[in-house]
C-alpha cells in the first residue's frame, strides 16, 4: 500500500503558485525526505497534508485515505510534529500526551497505556512529571513525536523538527526517526539540511513549487556529497 | 460518542488548567469592572435619575443596575480575550493541534468555545459575590437563574472572539478590537444607561442599541438575575450567537481564512 499518495496539487497565493501540479508516492513503512530551499512551498505542502488548507486542485492520499473525500479516516493515520512547537508549556508532559490522545477520543486505561507505551519507546519516561516550560531543545521535540505516535499513525509528518536543536539532539531525533520508518511507518520529513539526509533514503527536492528531483539520495546525488548536488540542482551557490 | 465526550472534557480541563496558571488574568478581569462598580457608578449614582423599570419593582441604585451590564463586561472581554490569545504563535500551534484531530471540527471548536465560556462564568460568579459583599445584592434565586443567561451570552460573545480571530493577523490589531468592537459593544447598549434614556438625547443612537446583540444579552442577564425572563433577549441573543458561530466555523474551516492567513 502507499503510504502517501499525491497528485496533481496545486496551490496560489494570488499570483503566486507555492505549488504547481506537485506529484509524488511514498511506499509504506519508507523514510523520504522532503528537501527544499526556504520558500520552496515545503509548508504549504505541510498545510495541506494536515488539512490545514485545502487543495484549490489535485489530490492527496493519507494511508489510503483520500484527504478530501474521507478527512476523518485520513487524519486518523496521520501522526503530526509541526515546525513550531506546539506544546502547552504550563502542562506537564504526561498531561500534553493525555489532552492529545483525549482529541483523539482515547479515553481510560487505554489511553494511559499508550502514553506509556509512547513515553518509553522516545526515551523520556523520566521527564513525564516535569512541565514541558522545562525541557530542553532535544526532549520537547521528543514529546512532539511521543505525542504524535499516539494515536499509532500509519504516517508520520515531520515539518524541520530539527530547526534550532544542538548537533547531538539533531543526531539523536534523525536516528530515532529512521528507526520508526524501520517499524513500518511511513515518514515524510522536511528540511533544508542535506545531512540529515541518508544515502538510502527516498528523496523528494522541492524548488520554486514544482518537484526537481524525485528518487533515492544516493542515485539523486551520485558521485557528489548530497549538500553539493542539492546546491547545484537548486541553482544556489555554495 | 465517547470519544466526542473525551474530547470535550479534555478542551474543557485544558481551559480551566489554563486560567489557573493565568492568575493575573483572573483578577484583572475582575478589577475592570469592580472598579466601574465600586468607583465609577459612585461617582454618577447622582447624576443619573432612575425611573422604575422592568425587571425592577421598585426605585434601584445605579449601583444596582449595572450589575448585569457589568456581567456582561466580563463575559464580552473574555470572549475577545481567549480568543485573541489565538494570535499568539504558542497558542495557535495548539489550535492547529486541535483542527488536525480526527473528530469533526465543529465539536473541537464548540468544545472550545464552551470551555472559555465555563472560565468565564466563573469570574461573572465572582464578581457578584464580590459585589454582595459590598452590598449589591440580587434576589436569592436570582443567582441561580441567571446561569443559562450567562452560557447563551457567552457562547455568543465567545463566538463572536472566535470569528474576529479568524481575520485579524496580528496582536497589535487589539487595540482595533478595542476600538472597533468592545467599546461600542459596551457603551451602545443597555449596560451602562437604560435604553429610554438614551432616546431622549437621539433616537439613532436609540435604535442602534436597540440591534446591538450585546443589549440583549445584558437584558436577559439583567431580567434573569431578577428570576424573570425576557423571551425577546433570549431571541435575540441566540439569534446572534448562531450568526457568530457559523462565521467562526466557517472562518477555521479549511476552506475559511483562519489558519491561511497565518500559515
Amino acid at each position: 500500500m502507499t503510504g502517501i499518495r499525491v497528485a496533481d496539487l496545486t496551490y496560489r497565493y494570488g499570483a503566486i503558485a507555492a505549488l504547481d501540479a506537485v506529484r509524488f508516492e511514498v511506499d509504506e513503512g519508507a523514510f523520504c525526505a522532503l528537501l527544499g530551499p526556504n520558500g520552496a512551498g515545503k509548508s504549504t505542502l505541510f498545510n495541506l497534508l494536515t488539512r490545514l488548507f485545502v487543495p484549490q486542485a489535485g489530490r492527496i492520499e493519507i494511508a489510503g485515505h483520500d484527504l478530501q473525500a474521507n478527512p476523518r479516516a485520513a487524519l486518523a493515520k496521520l501522526g503530526i510534529v509541526f515546525q513550531q512547537t506546539t506544546l502547552d508549556l504550563d502542562l506537564t508532559v504526561r498531561q500534553n500526551l493525555t489532552y492529545f490522545a483525549a482529541l483523539h477520543g482515547l479515553s481510560g486505561r487505554d489511553r494511559a497505556r499508550r502514553v506509556d507505551m509512547v513515553l518509553e519507546r522516545l526515551d523520556i519516561v523520566d521527564r513525564a512529571k516535569q512541565k514541558a516550560r522545562t525541557l530542553n531543545g532535544g526532549h520537547k521535540r521528543r514529546t512532539e513525536i511521543a505525542r504524535a505516535l499516539l494515536h499509532d499513525p500509519a504516517v508520520l509528518l515531520l515539518d524541520e523538527p530539527t530547526v534550532g536543536l544542538d548537533a547531538a539532539a539533531r543526531a539523536g531525533i534523525t536516528d530515532h526517526v529512521h528507526g520508526l520508518a524501520d517499524e513500518g511507518v511511513t515518514v515524510l520529513w522536511a528540511t533544508h539540511l542535506a545531512d540529515e539526509v541518508r544515502p538510502d533514503d527516498r528523496l523528494i527536492v522541492l524548488h520554486q513549487a514544482t518537484v526537481l528531483a524525485d528518487g533515492y539520495a544516493n542515485e539523486i546525488s551520485g558521485v557528489k556529497p548530497l549538500q553539493q548536488a542539492f546546491l547545484d540542482l537548486t541553482g544556489a551557490d555554495a | 460518542m465517547t470519544g466526542y465526550l473525551t474530547a470535550l472534557t479534555a478542551i474543557v480541563t485544558r481551559e480551566a488548567l489554563r486560567f489557573i496558571h493565568q492568575r493575573e488574568r483572573f483578577v484583572a478581569a475582575l478589577v475592570r469592572p469592580l472598579v466601574w462598580l465600586l468607583v465609577f457608578a459612585a461617582g454618577f449614582r447622582a447624576a443619573l435619575g432612575l425611573s422604575i423599570i422592568p425587571p425592577y419593582q421598585t426605585y434601584i441604585t445605579y449601583e444596582t443596575y449595572i450589575v448585569p451590564g457589568l456581567c456582561g463586561m466580563i463575559l464580552l472581554f473574555n470572549g475577545m480575550q481567549s480568543s485573541l490569545s489565538l494570535i499568539y504563535d504558542r497558542e495557535m500551534g495548539s489550535m492547529k493541534l486541535l483542527l488536525t484531530s480526527p473528530l469533526p471540527r465543529w465539536w473541537l471548536l464548540m468544545s472550545k468555545l464552551l470551555g472559555a465560556t465555563t472560565i468565564s462564568i466563573l469570574q461573572v460568579y465572582a464578581f457578584l459575590a464580590i459585589a454582595a459583599a459590598f452590598g449589591i445584592v440580587m434576589p436569592p434565586l436570582g443567582y441561580l437563574t441567571v446561569l443559562p443567561a450567562l452560557v447563551v451570552s457567552g457562547l455568543m460573545l465567545g463566538a463572536l472572539g472566535l470569528f474576529l480571530s479568524s481575520f485579524i493577523k496580528q496582536l497589535e490589531n487589539f487595540a482595533g478590537v478595542m476600538n472597533f468592537v468592545i467599546f461600542p459593544m459596551f457603551f451602545m447598549s443597555s449596560a451602562l444607561y437604560p435604553l429610554w434614556k438614551m432616546a431622549e438625547s437621539s433616537e439613532l443612537l436609540h435604535d442602534i442599541c436597540a440591534v446591538n446583540p450585546f443589549t440583549h444579552a445584558v437584558e436577559l442577564i439583567r431580567f434573569a438575575l431578577y428570576a424573570s425572563f425576557n423571551p425577546a433577549a433570549l431571541g435575540w441573543t441566540v439569534l446572534a450567537a448562531v450568526l457568530f458561530t457559523g462565521l467562526a466555523l466557517w472562518g477555521y474551516s479549511p476552506e475559511g481564512s483562519g489558519i491561511r492567513r497565518r500559515g
